[in-house]
């Protein structure tokens, strides 16, 4: 790449007073330089699309968003024509969701990242992470499948028994199912905040499962020993050297969980029943995400309808944006070993 | 010190006659009473959640069942391994019983999911109609043996090439101007980049229907929904390719520079060839991605139930949206179709994934049976070429003395 001229005559070197650094040159052939424009001009490229991927939801939102002010965030129905509307329902039954996946999902992904990196060895270490990398190819309608046509009906005990008996917390309330009824439909129980939940977590397991399990590896190995050299069980190693060290890829893997769960789309839209008021009880049918909004109601929206989606629309990619931003920053730095 | 020599020999101790015969030391960590207190511990919850489920209590749900069957197991295997053990001990075995039954159930749930989507769609991939026929000449009510998702599968072909045609070169050389050209400029790019990963796919299908079908096409097509599927593949492809070209040993690429090569001829020469299988792999595994996504496909590509072999006019339907279609319906032959083209959608993805493993099992540079002995047969050739050049230089040389 570089052709070095040394840009001093030979009788410098012997003075040290001017021994200043080599000036180089680089001369660059017609090759390079039209590799290098490409380049440049191709990751500009990505930045434009990406960037304008922001820009245009904003500027078409921005309509909408005149339209209902600061309504917008408090406003729970959604009638774009009339003017009522707002992003309360949707953005907190997301949220919801959002929070029964990353309950179903950090047990599942802790268990399996300390599994892989501290009790599995050989054949089975490496077939486990292709395996935790094919959950995560497997796509959504799939899920989606599964959730709707067998996991919903086998949910609809558990959640009556935990209405039945932790009804008095309100998050577990369900109107209309009476326990003492044996003959009450089950119909409450079904496309529900905790059925939509429970699926999207176990799509989102495998990413926070991965960034743990790198996290976990990279504990250093001298600690780990010097742990086993004190007498400490394998438990107590991961308890106390471990877990500690990984604090930071836990964190960050849950909110890369949580920033994929939030964006999740086809699987809930399957599953739940959309509803545009808030939901507060996860067991019950009604339950709403933007992204089913969205789905929802995309084809038979006028101008300002499609406005108003794409406020939805920003307003989500705005809170995935900031989680996934806050757990890259927690990640690189965990990586780095500041964590340690 | 004096030095004394003495002449030393080793004797074996005689084993003594009445000694018992030696046992052999076994290093396994695994002792019979740790298996007894599992097994017993596994049957005994069975056992006591069976009581509880058939004749105690009006209990009746699989997965309650599961649940109960789990703690009664944790309890009693806790209870018998108090008998022998310390403390400590005990929380060992414990931690180490609850982390392997949660690997154990992760893997259940992944062979359970795709266990279900394959008995559930078999039955209608046997129909060979579901593989050369599209629904245009079968209704909700036709049984199995009409109507087929041929269309499905040539529009995702369709869709996810004309992707691929967008993304392969753009997310590779974006990659290789992350990691050839650092600077401010690459520096935000990364960041950005790293940002999308987080786009939800239904936002990048709603910004597509907003610009591309909104302004120019002003209909649903195969191509819009290709452009949204590569806005999708774009931030993983660009990501994944950027590790594989990291992990080339910088002294391959010092080599290059040192023989005097350019830039240019480095990346193309030395760089991408190295990291291919890494970037085989990253590929791959975005086209799995891509092909499984439904979100920007519902939104751009719309439905149809005919064939349609243009990307760029009318709507062109794929085999994730497809599914999501049929399963709409309430008919349980529609419902079946939508099994089975779940299933091959999961299989499509199932093959590149493993192709993609095949690829991806080598680090960078790393090369198969038959290119080690390929690279050997050309070495040799240079061998005796180089011999046969030195033998005639030589004895041209002696000809001229």
């Amino acid at each position: 790449m570089a052709v070095l001229s040394p840009e001093r005559s030979s009788g410098d070197a012997v003075d040290a007073a001017s021994d200043e650094p080599i000036a180089v040159v680089v001369n660059r052939d017609r090759s390079d330089k039209t590799f290098r424009l490409i380049a440049v001009t191709s990751g500009v490229a990505v930045l434009v699309i990406m960037s304008m991927v922001g820009v245009f939801l904003a500027l078409r939102g921005s309509q909408a968003l005149g339209v209902a002010g600061w309504g917008f965030l408090t406003t729970q129905a959604w009638e774009p024509d009339s003017g009522n509307f707002g992003i309360a329902a949707v953005i907190v039954g997301t949220i919801l969701i959002a929070s029964v996946a990353i309950c179903v999902a950090i047990p599942l992904a802790l268990g399996m990242a300390l599994f892989i990196s501290e009790y599995a060895k050989g054949w089975l270490r490496s077939s486990l992470v292709s395996l935790v990398d094919l959950m995560a190819a497997v796509p959504s309608v799939i899920y989606g499948l599964w959730g709707f046509f067998f996991l919903q009906s086998q949910m609809i005990p558990v959640a009556r028994w935990i209405s039945t008996y932790f009804g008095w917390i309100p998050l577990f309330a369900v109107d209309g199912s009476d326990p003492n009824d044996p003959l009450s439909t089950a119909t409450v129980f079904t496309s529900s905040t905790f059925i939509a939940g429970i699926v999207v977590g176990f799509m989102v397991m495998p990413i926070t499962s991965s960034v743990m399990r790198e996290v976990f590896t990279q504990a250093p190995v001298g600690e780990r020993e010097g742990a086993f050299a004190l007498g400490a069980t394998r438990w107590g190693m991961i308890r106390t050297v471990v877990l500690p060290f990984g604090r930071g890829g836990i964190i960050g893997g849950t909110m890369l969980g949580l920033g994929r769960a939030l964006g999740e789309t086809i699987a809930v839209y399957m599953i739940i029943s959309i509803v545009f008021y808030i939901q507060p009880h996860l067991l019950q049918n009604g339950a709403s995400s933007v992204s089913s909004l969205i789905a929802l109601r995309y084809g038979e929206s006028t101008a300002l309808g499609l406005s108003a989606l794409m406020a939805a629309g920003l307003a989500l990619f705005l809170m995935t944006l900031v989680v996934n931003f806050f757990a890259s920053i927690i990640v690189s730095r965990s990586r780095s070993g500041a964590a340690s | 010190m004096a030095t004394t020599t003495t002449t030393r020999t080793t004797v074996n101790p005689e084993p003594a006659d009445d000694a018992p015969p030696e046992q052999r030391v076994r290093l396994s960590q695994v002792r019979m009473s740790d298996i007894f207190a599992l097994g017993g511990a596994a049957v005994a919850s069975l056992c006591m959640t069976g009581l509880l489920y058939t004749t105690l209590t009006p209990f009746s749900s699989a997965i309650g069942f599961g649940f109960v069957w789990y703690a009664f197991f944790i309890g009693l295997y806790a209870i018998l391994t108090v008998f022998d053990e310390t403390s400590q001990a005990v929380r060992d075995r414990l931690a180490g019983v609850v982390i392997r039954s949660l690997a154990i159930f992760v893997v259940g749930v992944l062979v359970f999911v795709i266990g279900f989507t394959l008995s559930k769609g078999w039955e209608v991939l046997t129909h060979f109609n579901f593989f050369s026929e599209d629904m245009s000449n079968a209704g909700p009510l036709d049984p199995l043996i009409y109507g087929g998702v041929l269309h499905a599968v040539v529009g995702t072909l369709i869709e996810i090439a004309i992707a691929l045609a967008i993304v392969i070169p753009l997310g590779v050389m974006v990659a290789v101007y992350l990691s050839e050209m650092p600077g401010a400029l690459s520096r935000l790019v990364r960041t950005i980049v790293e940002a999308m990963t987080a786009l939800p796919s239904i936002v990048a299908g709603l910004f597509v229907y907003a610009t591309v079908i909104m302004i120019f096409t002003k209909q649903q097509s195969g191509f819009a929904a290709s452009i949204a599927i590569s806005i999708m593949m774009l931030p993983i492809i660009i990501r994944s390719a950027d590790v594989a070209l990291r992990l080339v040993p910088s002294t391959l690429k010092e080599a290059s520079y040192a023989l005097g090569a350019g830039q240019w001829s480095t990346v193309k020469n030395v760089t991408l060839p190295t990291a291919k299988s890494g970037l085989a792999t990253a590929i791959i595994l975005g086209t799995a991605r891509g092909i499984g996504e439904t979100s920007p496909v519902l939104l751009c590509a719309g439905f149809t139930a005919a064939m349609n072999w243009n990307p760029f006019q009318g709507p062109m339907i794929s085999l994730p949206l497809a599914t999501f279609e049929f399963v709409k319906s309430p008919e349980p032959t529609m419902i079946a179709r939508g099994f089975g083209t779940a299933l091959v959608l999961l299989l499509l993805v199932l093959i590149m994934f493993i192709i993609a493993r095949y690829f991806g099992g080598k680090g960078p540079g790393a090369l198969s049976k038959r290119q080690t002995k390929a690279r050997l047969r050309q070495s040799e050739k240079d061998a005796e070429r180089m011999t046969a050049a030195r033998a005639t230089s030589t004895s041209t040389m002696t000809a001229e003395k």
